[in-house]
């Protein structure tokens, strides 16, 4: 397959300079994009990067034409399509289910977990999720400090809820934290993600395979009914659960770990959340650090099937384009000032969750999870701080969701 | 349907959902609630109130821009 890729090795810019991509963040910046994007973005829309596969792709680097991209039929996920730029080398198989799938497929499979996804469902758990955030809280304060907020708080938040809305036992999180640990770094060998997968889909399978004589009225065994009504196989079936699983708290937990230590050096904005109760400014709060944090950070990439124009330039099909939506989410065209973190302006058109019909499925309950989270954590714990230099911490640069391994606080 | 009374010269204006295309975001709820919502079944969005007006107009216009799936328009008419 990777000959096919090399129509893309002379489709960018004829004299344009080739950076290196994922580029490095500047050291002392760690929330904002690598310098190297952001230089890219004021030279002009597109750019040349070299991936580590040695072929060159095109970056977009404004937020209107990574919208108008992501959003046109002509571009496709499908990892197995020519000029697809892959994250890391790949057996060129597609197993996490419909994320890396095109319409009508794709849509097929995803409207089979969207209910419970829709706003009044997740609603509906808020309690729940304010019950296991506040209980969180008080073991927090009656253990000892200083404490990993990681561990002790941002991974089982979305891990609890995502096990209760799946019907995955929770006692299993040490084996599928692990798992899915070595799955989304980028420079994890092959083989090890691939056993990684492997031990997961098995895991996922077999837990279906009791959901079929004991039914719940979970996310997984309405896949399990749809699997004996032939409308799904088996396989189908453990990928998509893999696929929400890992999704389901990876992301929202480095959200929770990362956006806190935004706020801890951002004092200011962090006053404004421990003194309010005001829905609306925690949920604009929200879509603020995931606008300025954009997590999921190594760019969305999609093979071009047919010739697309961006910004004048046309893109051949067989070519593969890369659009970082932590630049799209700091373009001064979109979001004035865009590098200051501020919790009250308007940041709902940020494309943190993606756009276009791959749009982050779970965005409602990630919202509402993080709405909780910063509504509740910083008014319980006011004297909330760092108990390691903000330059020790360990930061995710090599996974494709960014945060902090560990975030050591005391109070 | 039955018109809402337009408060201004503004002509009243019409959403249209293209159903096939919504991807189950939640988006357009989330701006507009007076106007959106989403099946139980499967979480496809659905028009309450076709010809919204003055503030619930811009939230619809807000909600038209942030359907990732572009399935929102309003039309003149
Ligand atoms: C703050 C937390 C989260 C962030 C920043 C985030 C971000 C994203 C992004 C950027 C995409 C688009 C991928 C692409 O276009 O290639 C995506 C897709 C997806 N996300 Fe999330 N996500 C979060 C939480 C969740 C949660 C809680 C779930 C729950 C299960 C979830 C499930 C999914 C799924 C299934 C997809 C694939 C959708 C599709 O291909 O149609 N995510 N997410
Ligand atoms: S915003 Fe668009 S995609 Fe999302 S639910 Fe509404 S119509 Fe569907």
């Amino acid at each position: 397959m990777a000959d096919t890729l090399t129509s893309s090795g002379t489709g960018p810019g004829p004299s344009a300079p080739v950076h290196e991509f994922p580029m490095p963040r500047a050291a002392g910046c760690p929330f904002d994009p690598p310098p190297g994007l952001s230089a890219a973005r004021e030279e002009g829309p597109l750019a040349k990067v070299r991936l580590w596969d040695g072929k060159d792709y095109w970056l977009l680097t404004r937020y209107a034409d990574q919208r108008a991209v992501l959003l046109d039929p002509r571009v496709s996920a499908d990892l197995t399509r020519p000029g697809y730029p892959l994250q890391a080398p790949s057996n060129g198989k597609n197993n996490i289910s419909f994320i890396l799938m095109d319409d009508p497929e794709h849509a097929r499979l995803r409207r089979m977990v969207t209910a419970p996804f829709a706003i009044k469902r997740v609603e509906a758990l808020r309690p729940a999720v304010q019950k296991i955030v506040d209980d969180l809280i008080d073991e927090m304060l009656a253990g000892p400090k200083p404490v990993d907020l990681v561990e002790a708080f941002a991974l089982p938040v979305p891990s609890l809820v995502i096990c209760a809305l799946l019907g995955v036992p929770y006692d299993d999180h040490d084996f599928f934290q692990e798992n899915s640990k070595i799955l989304i770094r980028r420079d994890a060998a092959m083989e090890d993600r691939m056993a990684a997968h492997g031990k997961l889909i098995g895991y996922l399978d077999e837990l279906m395979g009791e959901k079929m004589a004991h039914p719940g009225d979970d996310l997984l065994s309405g896949l399990v009914a749809r699997v004996q009504s032939g409308e799904l196989t088996r396989t189908d079936a453990a990928q998509m659960g893999v696929l929400l699983l890992l999704a389901g708290h990876e992301t929202t937990a480095n959200m929770i770990a990362l956006g806190t230590l935004a706020l801890l050096e951002h004092p200011g904005q962090l006053a404004l959340l421990r003194d309010t109760d005001d829905p609306k400014l925690i949920a604009s709060a929200v879509e603020e650090l995931l606008r300025y944090l954009s997590i999921v950070h190594g760019g969305r990439r999609r093979a071009v099937l047919a010739d697309i124009e961006v910004a004048g330039q046309v893109i051949r099909a067989g070519e593969g384009v890369i659009m970082p939506n932590d630049i799209a989410n700091r373009d001064p065209e979109a979001f004035p000032d865009p590098d200051r973190l501020d919790l009250t302006r308007d940041a709902r058109r940020h494309v943190a969750f993606g756009f276009g019909v791959h749009q982050c499925l779970g965005q409602p309950l990630a919202r509402m999870e993080l709405q909780v989270v910063y509504g509740t954590l910083y008014r319980r714990v006011p004297g909330l701080r760092l108990a390691a230099g903000i330059g020790e911490l360990p930061f995710k640069h090599d996974g494709s969701v960014y945060g902090v391994y560990e975030l050591p606080v005391t109070w | 349907m039955t018109r809402l009374p337009t408060h201004s010269k503004e002509n009243t204006m019409h959403v249209e959902l293209d159903e096939p295309k919504c991807v189950a975001s939640g988006q357009c709820v989330l701006a507009a609630p007076e106007v959106f919502d989403q099946r139980d079944e499967d979480g496809i969005a659905f028009v309450l109130d076709e010809n919204p007006a003055g503030d619930t107009l811009d939230a619809v216009r807000e909600a038209v821009a942030i359907c990732p799936a572009a399935a929102i328009r309003l039309v003149e008419q």
